[in-house]
């Protein structure tokens, strides 16, 4: 799966700072047919975690009324240089990681 | 033997008059909305307060796949007084839990966008729950053109 977290790559400690998330991900709604008539299985992202250098910082659980391909966007605090990273699992137990890089300084 | 066959055609009379009663008695009777009922169940019975939530979309949607949704609450985002949650439910989706997002006190601004599929025009409720526990609400109205829940195959 591919995913993308996009941070500012600087902030100034105490920064408002916005975080958004985009997964690929079909987020299949278990209402659709196959061409031979078959149903497609239910298959969304569950459930989501934001840890802010191992704090967690934000967390969804999602459902079939989410658009494919999630987006999510959400602000936190910069507090110190480090990483957020981003952890999700779907219906079929299929997880995946993704990570982005702050740096907090001062100056 | 005839007058067995007398009441029974009157029996019956009596119940085909009895048809359109019953029907309006059903029409005008409690209003049963099922959206009251969910949200009874995301937020386990307390009352929604409507105000502080501010749901934005665009108001006409072209198709219900992907709209975009945001919703903010009118909260310091302080350790004392922060939202803990915000819940979205569709009035018209197959199913009406759309998501919950759980917000920490770091996050500075109670706000979160996404995109979500509508199956057809309806309202989109935002509940949100706050650190005291109380529950407060916004809603915005999103006209679709093109639901989400066909089959484009």
């Amino acid at each position: 799966m591919v995913a993308r977290v996009q941070l500012p790559a600087t902030a100034k400690p105490g920064e408002l700072i916005e975080v958004r998330i985009t997964i690929q991900h079909p987020m299949e709604t278990g209402f659709r047919f196959e061409l031979g008539g078959r149903p497609i299985p239910k298959n969304v992202i569950n459930s989501l975690l934001v840890r802010y250098n191992g704090t967690q910082i934000f967390r969804a659980e999602m459902g079939s009324g989410i658009a494919a391909n999630p987006y999510l966007q959400f602000h936190t605090v910069a507090k110190q240089s480090g990483e957020i990273e981003v952890a999700w699992i779907d219906d079929n137990g299929e997880r995946g990681v993704e990570k982005a890089a702050i740096a907090v300084t001062s100056g | 033997m005839l007058k067995r066959a007398r009441r029974r055609f009157f029996s019956f009379l009596a119940g085909v008059a009895a048809l359109p009663l019953l029907a309006a008695r059903a029409a005008s009777g409690q209003p049963v909305d099922p959206f009251a009922d969910l949200v009874r169940k995301t937020t386990g019975g307390a009352t929604v307060k409507p105000g502080r939530v501010t749901v934005d979309t665009p108001r006409l949607a072209d198709n219900g796949h992907s709209v975009p949704l945001s919703v903010s609450v009118d909260s310091p985002m302080t350790a004392a007084d922060h939202v803990r949650s915000i819940t979205l439910l569709s009035q018209r989706n197959p199913r009406p839990l759309m998501a919950t997002f759980h917000l920490d006190p770091a996050a500075g601004r109670a706000h979160v966008a996404t995109r979500v599929r509508l199956n057809g025009s309806q309202r989109v409720l935002a509940i949100a729950q706050l650190s005291d526990g109380s529950f407060w609400s916004g809603e915005a109205e999103v006209e679709v053109t093109e639901s989400a829940c066909l089959d484009a195959t």
